[in-house]
């Protein structure tokens, strides 16, 4: 009769595990608040709450709550999240709206205030037109914004956010002034859907998942993503093969509070190169069409200054700063 | 007959014991926060996710499906007893309602808006059911030109909010236009009123606006002239059943209400409110005794809560035809579909049929399970009235305050509800009506963006209102509404006089 004792069990749990070197010297974490600093079901929501999932699943951490503070394109939450005294350790989520939103509001607390602890994440924005639409491919909009930069309207998310961002990086790309581009705000995917939908306007402009649906019943005709990569299984050219030189992500992340202790921060740094290293994440990724986009703390720490003088400059330029 | 079977078989899914279960689940879970101000569907939604990964999709929708329109009734409640809105799209209850359980018909104001939620929603799901990807497509013709001209069009239900003094309801309108400026924005980026207050950027709230103004400026006006009078008006005696005559008085509403929601929940950018503005004022119009309305007139409740269930309906049939979202709760559904690699749009009837149609089929259940849950506890609601008066506005303040904060777990939220509130009291000294700031506020944003997105896209050219015929139709309709009951009147007097 085979007896699985004790110790068996735990060398079997370990070497399924894997833990990292980091993880052994610090203990699991027994509570986790992570600020998101949108509403509910929003982008930065849905990655707090896909953590959540991954790392109570896992056994990583335990006790994760989720707190959505919206507002101020995540501003409100950011303030929120360092001028508070936590109790706990406690995380928040930020990615590259963030960035614009500190700059267009005049934030006075910005993301050197906070522990950056990993990107995560991206999406890819992809520029559609309806099918019936002239605009067969990229070139098609360089040249009709070449013609007249004003008559091609952007339906898309809002100022100083990725859509608009990308937008104005675009036109300047393909030498047209991005002050003169014809940028109409819309609060949220599903307006920006509408509105290309019915043919509103010229060229629509959002997250590729919010247009999946369409593109593939073709509705839609997806000129181009705004990675550096196709998105895996998808037949959209990027920007950069439609020769237009820009590659964009719409990237999100981790970052720690600034009081938190070394050991949290060990512990939480920990969590979170095990739990990117689960089956179960990577089957999530692939779940909600998002790409890997991994980078430890200190890479993400240098992506972020590069991160916020691209957005910094491209604001400036399209005239919002 | 395809979509009669494809709905027979979409209850036979929904039927089954545990689909039942969970839609019985979701319609109180969905009632319970329809009642508290601050807890939307969509973050209960957004809560119970992680919750139901494991469970069948179809169940997890099921329950969703059931908080979304348990929810629409929860709202009435507490705005029909406590003054205090749950949701928008109740705020327009709250005045007639309201006025109603004073004078001790609380039970029938909750009886017609459960029996009007419930025939609303009804004929809302048989619309979902054999129009829904026509309608959509329809109101994918709908651009910002015709949406401004909608928003004007609801505009005009400010004329049967004024009250007695014109300039009083029309100051009124002007405080719910400016405060409705405040924040970021949108096509701009630019900062608006917001005093350097960071937590402003994205506007008040209307949630905190409409409390505020109903429930903390009635609650402060009641304490302050407690010790002076001594009327009793909270009263909940008398029958608890609909009489004759009010059943004949909101049949009609019912179907109207209906008939007015549907459709503009269909239309993306159409909003739960707006269809609730242009029942009330629909219902003024073709009142034999419109002076009633305000004072706790029953067309003024039914109408209006048919309209908010009926448009409840409207909103699915995007999601569920287009994969588009259009509402907060509509978004999260949506992150829930995805969430099981179920991949909502053009498609999603034909690749999940079980799942559309049992979701579809529970929805008339769970709308029934709503009418027999809320009819008979409508009489033990009203027993609330019942207590103390003190006691009872008490309760309303640490009601409406908890609700203020848990709307962003903001504390900014909770210093405008008291600064409202004190607005409220000192509306009501000055016998301004509330009403209208309500309408501004909600509709003044809405205005703005259409308008200036219809500008923006058209490079300026003002035309574009008169020249799409849907837009040119509504304004018209908007000056008729505006313009023919004075001329009318002129009239019928100068007939009088010859």
């Amino acid at each position: 009769m085979f007896v699985i004792t004790r110790r068996t069990l735990a060398a079997v749990a370990v070497s399924l595990l894997a833990l990292p070197a980091a993880a052994q010297d610090a203990a699991p974490l027994e509570s986790l608040s992570i600020l998101a600093p949108s509403s509910a079901g929003s982008g930065y929501d849905q990655l707090a709450r896909a953590i959540q999932q991954v790392m109570t699943d896992e056994g990583l951490a335990s006790g994760i709550e989720v707190e959505n503070v919206a507002g101020g394109g995540g501003t409100v939450g950011l303030a929120q999240f360092v001028t508070s005294n936590p109790r706990g350790p406690a995380a928040m989520v930020l990615g590259f709206a963030l960035v614009g939103g500190i700059l267009t509001t005049g934030s006075p607390v910005t993301l050197a205030d906070v522990e950056p602890v990993a990107r995560l994440m991206g999406e890819n924005d992809v520029i559609v037109v309806p099918a019936n639409s002239e605009i067969q491919d990229l070139q098609g909009l360089v040249a009709a914004l070449k013609a007249d930069p004003a008559g091609v309207s952007w339906a898309g998310g809002s100022i100083g956010g990725i859509d608009h961002v990308i937008a104005g990086l675009f036109a300047k790309a393909a030498g047209v002034d991005p002050t003169q581009i014809n940028y109409v705000v819309h609060a949220g995917g599903g307006e920006v859907l509408a509105s290309i939908l019915g043919g509103q306007t010229t060229v629509g402009i959002s997250g590729y998942e919010e247009f999946a649906p369409q593109i593939e019943s073709g509705d839609l005709r997806a000129l181009g993503v705004s990675g550096s990569e196709r998105i895996e299984g998808v037949d959209v050219p990027t920007f950069q093969e439609g020769g237009v030189d820009l590659a964009v992500t719409n990237w999100r992340g981790i970052a720690a509070h600034p009081a938190m202790s070394d050991e949290d921060k060990a512990a939480l740094a920990a969590a979170v190169d095990a739990m990117v290293k689960t089956e179960a994440w990577s089957q999530l990724l692939q779940e909600r069409g998002w790409t890997d986009n991994y980078l430890p703390a200190d890479e993400f720490r240098t992506f972020l200054e590069e991160e916020n003088t691209r957005v910094q400059t491209a604001l400036q330029e399209a005239g919002v700063l | 007959m395809d979509t009669v079977y494809a709905l027979l078989h979409g209850f036979a899914v929904a039927l089954t014991p545990i689909n039942l279960f969970w839609s019985l689940v979701g319609v109180t879970l969905g009632t319970a926060i329809g009642v508290l101000p601050g807890i939307g569907p969509a973050l209960t939604i957004a809560l119970l996710l992680p919750v139901t990964y494991g469970a069948d999709p179809t169940s997890a929708f099921i329950m969703f499906a059931g908080i979304y329109y348990g929810a629409m009734y929860g709202g009435s409640t507490a705005s029909i007893l406590l003054n205090t809105p749950g949701e928008s799209a109740s705020i327009v209850t709250a005045i007639d309602g309201n006025a109603m359980a004073r004078r001790g018909r609380g039970a029938q104001a909750l009886a017609t808006a459960a029996i009007g939620s419930f025939i609303a929603g009804t004929f809302g799901t048989l619309a979902l059911t054999f129009a829904a990807p026509l309608m959509v497509h329809l109101a994918l013709l709908f651009g910002p030109a015709e949406y401004f001209a909608l928003m004007v069009l609801a505009l005009t239900t400010v004329t049967a909010l004024l009250g007695h003094s014109v300039s009083r309801g029309v100051f009124s309108l002007m405080l719910g236009l400016a405060m409705g400026l405040v924040g970021i924005d949108l096509q701009t980026g630019q900062m608006r009123f917001t005093m350097g207050v960071r937590e402003l950027l994205d506007g008040i709230d209307i949630v905190v606006v409409a409390v505020g103004l109903f429930a903390v400026g009635e609650t402060l006006w009641t304490a302050a002239r407690h010790r002076f009078e001594t009327e009793e008006f909270l009263g909940y005696g008398g029958s608890k059943w609909m009489s004759r005559e009010d059943w004949r008085r909101s049949w009609g509403p019912w179907l109207r209400g209906t008939a007015i929601g549907f459709p503009i929940g269909v239309l993306p950018a159409g909003g739960s409110e707006i269809p609730t503005f242009l029942s009330y004022m629909v219902e003024k119009r073709l009142a034999k005794n419109p002076e009633e309305f305000g004072q706790g007139a029953i067309e003024a409740v039914a109408g209006p809560e048919a309209a908010n269930n009926a448009s409840a309906a409207g909103v699915l049939a995007p999601l569920l035809a287009l994969g588009l979202p259009t509402s907060a709760t509509a978004a999260i559904m949506l992150a829930a579909f995805q969430q099981y690699g179920i991949q909502p749009g053009p498609a999603l009837f034909d690749s999940q049929p079980e799942l559309v149609w049992g979701l579809i089929a529970s929805l008339y259940i769970g709308n029934a399970m709503l009418l027999i849950l809320n009819l008979p506890l409508a009489g033990l609601w009203v027993k609330l009235l019942a207590i103390p008066r003190p006691w009872l506005y008490a309760g309303i303040l640490i009601f409406a305050t908890m609700g203020a904060y848990t709307l962003n777990n903001n504390i900014v939220d909770v210093a405008a509800l008291w600064i409202i509130g004190v607005i409220g009291f000192g509306m009501r000294a000055l016998d301004v009506p509330i009403a209208p700031a309500i309408v501004g506020l909600i509709l003044g944003p809405l205005a703005e963006q259409q308008f200036r997105r219809a500008l923006a896209i058209s490079q300026g050219d003002a035309t574009v209102f008169v020249t799409h015929p849907i837009s040119l139709v509504l304004l018209l309709i908007a000056v008729l509404i505006v313009a023919l009951p004075p001329i009318l009147r002129r009239r019928a007097r100068y007939r009088a006089a010859t």
